[in-house]
Formats: C-alpha cells, sequence, structure tokens
C-alpha cells in the first residue's frame, strides 16, 4: 500500500486531536506516515500516533523550521513528495496547515482541495461549502492530492500499532528563511478547550447586550466543558475577543452541540456554525432565523434561561 | 512605498450562495457582487502605510468586466490606480491558476508590499497569498494582526491558535491582513469621483505572456464531480419560556445524553 503523509499539527509536544483525525483518514487510502515539523515529538508522542494507526513519524526539527513560518515546512513536504510519490498529503485546515500545503502544492505540481469533511477511499473528497447549505465532492486531478481537513470533522478512532520514529535532519534553503519568528505570543486560554476542536460550544451574539452578559455564557459553556464562542456583532461591539468570533468572517464550527444565546442567525453567522450536529437556540425573537436550525428552541429570555439551565446542569452531574 | 493591494468581487456576505448546475460554478450572477469585505482591510492598511510615509496603492483584481466596479470601489476608499485582469479564458480557474496569473501581474512592477485580505468570504481557502509568496519568492506574513514597516524591515503579528507570533523580515514581502488589524474606512463622495479618473489597466492572459492554456476551468488541478444542497433539516421543537425554560432544555440535553 502507498503511503500517504499526515502532517502533524501540534502545540510542542501536545498532539492537536484534528491530527488524530488525520491519521485515521489517511488509513483509508494507504499506509499513514506522520510528519512533525519542529520540537516536541517526544516517545508518548510517537506512541499515541502509533495507536491511531501511524506506521512512522518523520521528525524534522531544525533551528531553520522552529524559526521561520510556513516556507521551511512547504519545502519539506514537497521533497517528501518527491522522494516517496505518496498516495496523498493531508493537512489540518488550520492557517499553517492550509499555508504549507498551499506552496507545497505549488513546489510539487499538485492540485488542492482544502476544508474537506470526508474522504472517500478512491480519493473524492467531500467538502460543505456555503456555511454548509452545499455538498461538493471533489477530486484531485494533477499531481498528488494535497487535502487539508476540517478538524472535528472526522471522527478519530484506534487503530493500534507500533510507529517507528526518523529523524529526516532536512536541508532548508535560504528562500525559505527570508522571515524569522522573533517572539511567541502564548495568550493564556484557560482551561477551555479550543473553539474549532471543542465537542460542545455555547455562544453569545447581541441579546447578551454587553461584555458582562457573556460571564452567564462563559458559566453554561464551563459547566458542559465546552468553549465559549460569540457572533460577530458581540465582537465588533467588543463584548468578546474577536478570535472566538463564529462565522462567515470568524471560526467554522462543527460540534456535537451548538448553543446560540441571543444571536439572531444571519447568514453571517451560520456560515460558521450549520454543520453542528444538535443545535440549541435560546432568543427572545420568536421570528430570529436561527430558530430555523435549532434542534430545541427556547423563546425567552436567555439571562432567565441560560443561569437556569446551567443550575440544572451541575444538580444532574 | 510602492503597493499592491489584491481584491476580489465575491456575492454580497449576507446573501444565499448556489452553484449552477451546469458548470458547478458559483452562480455569481445570483447575488450583487461586491468587494470581498476582508479585503477592505488590507486597503485600509495600504492607504495607512502610504498616508504615514508616502507611496502609492495600485488595487489588482482578476475577474470579469462586472469586477471593474468592485475595482472602483476599492480605488474610492483612496488608492491611486488599478490593474483588472480580464478574460473570459479565466472563467473557472482554481487557486493554482488564478496565484500563476496574478504572481505574473504583479512581478517586475517594483512593488514593495502585496497586500491581501485573509481570505474571500466565497470561496474561503485562505491559500493565494502563501502561493504568491512561493511563485515570486517573496517572503510571506500572513494573518497580521498588526503591520509595522519601518525602512525596509516589516514587522507584524500573526494570528495563531495559542495568540499570535512576532515575525520580522525585509521588503519586498507578501502580507495577508485580518480584520481585527484596523477599521476600513467609507470612501468619501470626492474618493468615489476621483476613482472614476484613476488609471485602470485592463490586461488579458495573453498581454501577461502567458498561455491560456494553462488558465480556466480545463487546466485546473481538481474537478468537481457532483454537488447537492444539504437537505433540509428536520424542524426542531421550539417552546416559549415560562419560567421553566432552562430545566426544559437540560431535560433535552440529557435526553440527548449531553448531560
Amino acid at each position: 500500500m502507498s503511503d500517504v503523509i499526515v502532517l502533524a499539527e501540534h502545540f510542542d509536544s501536545e498532539v492537536k486531536k484534528v491530527t488524530l483525525e488525520l491519521v485515521t483518514a489517511a488509513r483509508s487510502l494507504g499506509t499513514p506516515v506522520v510528519l512533525w515539523l519542529g520540537a516536541g515529538c517526544t516517545d508518548s508522542v510517537v506512541e499515541t500516533l502509533g495507536s491511531f494507526g501511524a506506521s512512522q513519524v518523520l521528525v524534522a526539527d531544525s533551528d531553520a523550521v522552529r524559526n521561520h513560518p510556513v516556507a521551511p515546512g512547504a519545502e519539506i513536504v514537497a521533497d517528501l513528495i518527491g522522494s516517496m510519490s505518496p498516495a496523498a498529503v493531508l493537512v489540518a485546515s488550520s492557517a499553517d496547515g492550509k499555508e504549507i500545503a498551499a506552496r507545497a502544492a505549488i513546489k510539487s505540481g499538485s492540485g488542492i482541495i482544502t476544508d474537506a469533511v470526508e474522504i472517500a477511499t478512491d480519493g473524492t473528497v467531500t467538502q460543505s461549502v456555503f456555511g454548509g447549505s452545499t455538498i461538493v465532492h471533489s477530486k484531485v486531478t494533477h499531481g498528488t492530492p494535497i487535502i487539508t481537513v476540517r478538524p472535528n470533522a472526522i471522527p478519530a478512532n484506534q487503530e493500534p500499532t507500533t510507529a517507528t520514529k526518523t529523524d529526516i535532519a532536512p536541508a532548508v534553503s535560504e528562500a525559505a528563511q527570508k522571515v524569522t519568528i522573533t517572539n511567541r505570543a502564548v495568550v493564556e486560554k484557560g482551561a477551555r478547550p479550543e473553539l474549532a476542536e471543542a465537542e460542545i460550544v455555547v455562544s453569545g451574539g447581541r441579546g447578551v447586550g454587553g461584555a458582562e452578559g457573556f460571564g452567564v455564557i462563559e458559566q453554561l459553556a464551563d459547566s458542559l466543558n465546552g468553549a465559549v464562542g460569540a457572533s460577530r456583532a458581540a465582537t465588533d461591539a467588543g463584548w468578546y475577543p474577536h478570535q472566538f468570533q463564529v462565522g462567515q468572517t470568524g471560526k467554522t464550527v462543527s460540534p456535537q452541540l451548538y448553543i446560540a444565546n441571543g444571536i439572531s442567525g444571519a447568514i453571517q453567522h451560520r456560515a460558521g456554525m450549520q454543520t453542528s450536529k444538535v443545535v440549541v437556540v435560546v432568543n427572545k425573537d420568536p421570528e430570529a432565523p436561527i430558530f430555523e436550525l435549532a434542534d430545541y428552541g427556547v423563546v425567552g429570555d436567555l439571562f432567565s434561561v441560560v443561569p437556569q439551565l446551567t443550575q440544572e446542569i451541575s444538580s444532574r452531574k | 512605498m510602492k503597493i499592491a493591494v489584491c481584491v476580489k468581487q465575491v456575492p454580497d456576505t449576507w446573501a444565499e450562495k448556489k452553484l449552477r448546475s451546469d458548470d458547478s460554478r458559483l452562480d455569481r450572477e445570483a447575488a450583487d457582487g461586491v468587494l470581498n469585505e476582508l479585503d477592505e482591510y488590507a486597503v485600509e492598511q495600504a492607504l495607512q502605510i502610504t498616508e504615514a510615509v508616502g507611496g502609492e496603492v495600485v488595487i489588482v483584481t482578476m475577474g470579469p468586466e462586472r469586477a471593474g466596479e468592485t475595482l472602483r470601489k476599492a480605488i474610492s476608499m483612496g488608492a491611486d490606480a488599478g490593474i483588472h485582469l480580464v478574460d473570459d479564458n479565466l472563467a473557472g480557474s482554481d487557486a493554482i491558476a488564478t496565484s500563476a496569473v496574478l504572481a505574473k501581474a504583479l512581478e517586475g512592477r517594483g512593488f514593495d508590499l502585496i497586500l491581501f485580505g485573509s481570505e474571500s468570504t466565497d470561496a474561503r481557502m485562505s491559500v493565494i497569498p502563501a502561493m504568491i509568496a512561493e511563485r515570486l519568492d517573496l517572503p510571506q506574513v500572513t494573518f497580521a494582526q498588526k503591520v509595522d514597516v519601518s525602512g525596509t524591515t516589516l514587522t507584524a503579528e500573526r494570528v495563531t491558535d495559542y495568540g499570535y507570533d512576532v515575525l520580522t523580515t525585509e521588503l519586498p514581502a507578501v502580507v495577508s491582513v485580518v480584520e481585527k488589524i484596523n477599521e476600513p474606512r467609507y470612501p468619501s463622495f470626492k474618493g468615489i469621483m476621483a476613482a472614476k479618473k484613476k488609471p485602470v489597466e485592463i490586461l488579458t492572459v495573453s498581454d501577461l505572456g502567458l498561455e491560456t492554456s494553462v488558465v480556466g476551468a480545463a487546466a485546473a488541478w481538481s474537478a468537481v464531480a457532483d454537488f447537492a444542497a444539504r437537505p433540509p433539516k428536520a424542524a426542531g421543537v421550539v417552546v416559549t419560556d415560562e419560567g421553566d425554560g432552562g430545566t426544559k432544555i437540560a431535560e433535552y440535553l440529557t435526553s440527548q445524553k449531553f448531560i
């Protein structure tokens, strides 16, 4: 069986869940070979990747890889495409992932498809576009298929094997080192899961009324171990930080459960959450379009409904 | 400082988007074409830089005839000139071909900065800036929430999942910006009137010295097999809060095994 290269998404030695989803998806196309860029590939990381079916972990770590964004990774991926002739390259739909995929596609003469939510064994990719209103099937027709996969779309499942670890000490050209990372600012994210990867997302919109109103949204999220999201109306008003915006111009999420509070549900917002499995809505306005997406909805004041819900959840645990 | 800002005409962000059944392409006639709103931040950033250090801002777009309106709209924010890449052969081009065309149009013109919005609201791939950097062998500084230019040195904050990276490089460079970087200005009446008179260069594929065989749908390196509208969701249960709304949701979540 041919190899399928999986570009690991990680923060130091913390393996992102999407990496395990990518390895799972790769198994249906061939033998998963994980490429790990930078530091952090410990023995326990190799073991974890092996338990999801990775046969090899190739570690590309050097000052050149650590200190310069995107371009070194693209060179390494393109080199591996040349030397391994893989059946496909799977990458997470993150900023770095998409850009490494984009540059590697140009370098290797390969087609690229982004934001896959499913990959069939024949390489046919399913995308959910226009905010989930349309399902598209497409295929790369030139070179090695390079596919970026949306987090939380393909469930990860284990298929234990023992992965070998190889240091590949890649050569990185001067041209790929033109941009230098001089500082890495880690913003305290607290105990909440990352928005794009969360199983449960609790969001607030215009109806929250102000920054202090997000307190009840956060409490509900915490009672469910969920992430907090916000509509554009709320982030534009400065009530909640921009990086938590869900929607067309923000993050796309696809959690098991999405609870929309005080969000009207304009296309702008729906585009970012329409593929959530279960949607619960709380809104004062019975005419709000968000109710069209609701599996369960309550017409009412979120400031009485949401705290009551939080309390109920705590007492039922 | 000579700055190019690449912009795209997209269907109105607030409109429902659909694919055409005959060629699986976005139905661009079905909705008003507007300037991709994320590109407005790139135009604003270019104007702020040239207002501070002097220079020229050129708006570049690839798209059919009617994308010319979008080009003028971007110019009316205060830019100096435009380049419109328009050719029937370009229809159906994938990102690979689009980047080849844009790169050809941008190279050799002495741009110190090539600016983009972080994504288009229709295709949402976010790959063109990286592809342009790759093709033109320029430094790539993307998803910037802050950009500073001092002499020939560029410093920027690249948004990441964990916060941001501070990046530094030497000009010329390719930069994409995210929406929190600034507050785009509205075109003034004077700007709108002036935009009508600003020079716009119109270029075809052969003007760029490219073969028409490398662009358009036939040259794409990926192809749509089929598509379908997502089946409408079964209508859910909606109740009115009578003091027990929170409890009712909790019961629902328990029945769905979330609690």
